[in-house]
């Protein structure tokens, strides 16, 4: 991965080392040395935030399960022995829990960063495929580590999502009885989910390695959109990002402290401290908050296998967006139209959510198949004729051109110098 | 900062997003407590009163099985003395065994023993009250929101506390439309989260617990102690959480001052 290596091993030990298996020179070319655009602003800090929540999410959650009971008349009393009786339990299981929402906090900024600055196309259109199915794994993850707690909301939450296979033809029924492990949610299920969400942050982790190996193949994107033309353009990776990223990983724990300290029972749910009950339903049953708008568009579709196909298909077309977007500029900032319609969308979205919450009656229901139909229009209309359409700004012809346009003109050319 | 205006323009439009009250529950009463804020703490007399209202009152239906007698005087808490706490443990008999000849046997609590609770089982606790089953209290004020709307909660918080005063408080005469038809056996309080009528009696009336400090007894007090002790019991690690906190929010806020200089530092000579 990356560029070319400068790495010279110095003492006998490392050239013995380096004969072998060669991993300084590989961390050194891909973590130290890596050509990075220079221009890259604070939207670019949150794969770096990403990759350290994956990283806190693993180690809480392997320590949770050192005290965790899977199993449904167990599962809400160990969670509270946690809470109460492991020396800094509730420190761990609310870093876990809060952990999850600031991962998907830090993961929608992510995404949108790429769809604006068009980071999903060529050449890092694998790049883009790879991240959606973090994104998934991450979904199909988080959903069953909230079950876990065997409350309230875990259990009608589980029941509901599960029930939307029953909705496939034909086989709807025996698929929901095989995923159940019964006939009911039950214990297996608790035990299938309990197995599963420990497994799938392995493989979110393959993933990752994955995707950062795609990126380093063409290198980031940046704000222009132009590619890398030459080492002015470029910086290492350490020290200028390291540090960026390190500021930046910092202020977003700050936020990630807020909550976890002052407000940890924010983002969930009350009726998630009563244990389950399979006899009494809860009022409203609402999914965490970064599913709101799937929950939105599931329900805009008056039929069930419609508004299952309606969900599953709004991720699923994030796999083609490299091939429907047909502007070959990357960048928003150079796409006047484009510009106005992707803040329509980021708005349609943060609307989705907003009546994800809501109860499915009267306007709730008109509003979600408006804007529903809205964000499949922006990825099948809109975006495919903007492409055609629209007049893009002209280019700059380079990043260190647009850099220095952007400064004052008497400042001497930027070169990639070390500080010191 | 165009970043840090978009973050916060969207977190503002996201907050806005509310969630929604059960069936025509009426907001708690927004009393204040000692424990609110990023700096509250409980009020030891409170928690200890609170303790005794729950014990003499509560207790006669309500469990709390999450909670055991050492918590009591454990830190952040009602701070009883471990003295205390083995006498308060020892007012209550617990059953136990098998013993060596196989039968169960009854003993004493211990401070080590969970609150004992008032019924076998729970159809036991259902028969004993009209068919409703009085709930467990352990995490009864993190269980309930006294109100909603997602600005709301954030500033106020989720209002568990005030939503178990409210319902102790607010027993009321029914609306005459709503005496129509009132449910047998059932009273009307506008605070209950499950519709207007709730199985339990009034239980609190004044004058009815004797506070060893003295303080008032009227139901308003009973009902403020026995909610904070309540709060207390829910979240028994509420101030070691805020104190880590303040520690590590300015642990953090200084790392990212000594951060940002080392990275203008680091970016001085590159043009970007």
């Amino acid at each position: 991965m990356g560029g070319h290596s400068t790495y010279q091993p110095k003492s006998a030990a490392e050239k013995w080392l380096h004969e072998r298996l060669p991993i300084v020179e590989l961390v050194k070319s891909s973590a130290l040395d890596f050509p990075t655009p220079k221009n890259l602003n604070y939207w670019w800090t949150f794969g770096g935030i990403l990759a350290l929540m994956l990283v806190v999410q693993i180690i809480t959650g392997i320590v949770l399960v050192m005290h965790y009971t899977p199993h449904v008349d167990m599962a809400f009393n160990s969670v509270e022995h946690i809470m109460r009786d492991v020396n800094y339990g509730w420190l761990i299981r609310y870093m876990h829990a809060n952990g999850a929402s600031m991962f998907f906090i830090a993961v929608y900024i992510h995404i949108f960063r790429g769809m604006y600055y068009g980071s999903y196309k060529a050449p890092r259109e694998v790049l883009w495929i790879i991240g959606v199915l973090i994104y998934l794994v991450m979904m199909a993850t988080a959903f069953m580590g909230y079950v876990l707690p065997w409350g309230q909301m875990s259990f009608w939450g589980a029941k509901v999502i599960t029930n939307l296979f029953s909705a496939i033809p034909f086989f709807g029924e025996p698929i929901t009885t095989w995923l159940w492990g019964g006939y009911a949610v039950d214990n297996p299920t608790l035990n299938r989910f309990f197995s599963l969400h420990y497994l799938l942050p392995f493989v979110l982790a393959g993933l990752v390695g994955l995707h950062i190996w795609a990126l380093h193949v063409p290198g980031n994107n940046n704000p222009t959109g132009v590619s890398v033309k030459s080492g002015q353009d470029t910086v290492p990776f350490h020290p200028y990002y390291t540090m960026k990223d390190s500021f930046a990983i910092v202020v977003f724990l700050i936020l990630f402290g807020v909550f976890l300290f002052f407000a940890p029972n924010y983002l969930g749910h009350a009726i998630n401290y009563e244990p389950a009950n399979p006899l009494s339903t809860p009022a409203h049953i609402v999914p965490e908050w970064y599913y709101l708008p799937f929950y939105a568009i599931l329900r805009a579709i008056p039929d069930k296998l419609g508004g299952v196909i309606a969900m599953f298909g709004s991720i699923a077309i994030l796999f083609v967006l490299p091939w429907l977007d047909t502007s070959k500029v990357r960048s928003g900032n150079y796409r006047p139209l484009f510009k106005g319609f992707f803040w329509i969308f980021v708005a349609v979205c943060i609307g989705l959510g907003y009546l994800g919450s809501k109860p499915p009656e009267g306007w709730y229901v008109i509003f979600s198949q408006i804007l529903t139909f809205y964000y499949f229009a922006h990825f099948l209309v809109i975006l495919p004729l903007l492409g055609l359409l629209e007049t893009p700004k002209p280019l700059p012809s380079s990043i260190s051109d647009d850099v220095l346009a952007k400064k004052k003109p008497a400042l001497p050319q930027g070169q990639a110098v070390p500080a010191e | 900062m165009k970043l840090f205006k978009t973050l916060v323009a969207a977190s503002l439009v996201l907050l806005a997003v509310p969630s929604f009250a059960a069936e025509g529950q009426k907001d708690a009463k927004d009393i204040s407590y000692s424990f609110e804020g990023p700096f509250g703490t409980f009020d030891r007399g409170e928690l200890q009163r609170g303790y005794k209202v729950y014990k003499e009152v509560c207790s006669a239906c309500h469990s709390m099985r999450l909670v055991s007698f050492r918590n009591l005087s454990q830190p952040g808490g009602p701070s009883f003395s471990e003295e205390q706490v083995k006498a308060l443990a020892a007012t209550f008999t617990v059953k136990d065994g098998p013993g060596e000849d196989g039968e169960m046997f009854d003993r004493p609590g211990l401070p080590s023993d969970r609150f004992p609770s008032p019924f076998a089982n729970e159809q036991a606790a259902r028969n004993a009250n009209g068919g409703a089953l009085p709930p467990d209290l352990s995490l009864i004020t993190k269980a309930r929101a006294g109100w909603y709307g997602t600005f709301n909660q954030l500033i106020n918080g989720v209002g568990g506390p005030q939503y178990v005063y409210s319902v102790l408080t607010g027993y009321e005469q029914p609306p005459a439309e709503a005496a129509k038809d009132a449910p047998e056996g059932k009273h009307y309080n506008p605070y209950f989260a499950s519709g207007h009528w709730i199985t339990m009696a009034p239980p609190l009336v004044d004058g009815q617990v004797t506070f060893d400090d003295g303080a008032p007894n009227t139901v308003d007090a009973m009902a403020r102690d026995v909610s904070a002790f309540l709060a207390w019991a829910a979240e028994p690690k509420m101030e070691e959480r805020k104190s880590l906190g303040f520690a590590t929010l300015i642990y953090l806020a200084i790392f990212a001052v000594l951060l940002y200089f080392v990275k203008q530092r680091v970016w001085a000579k590159v043009e970007h």
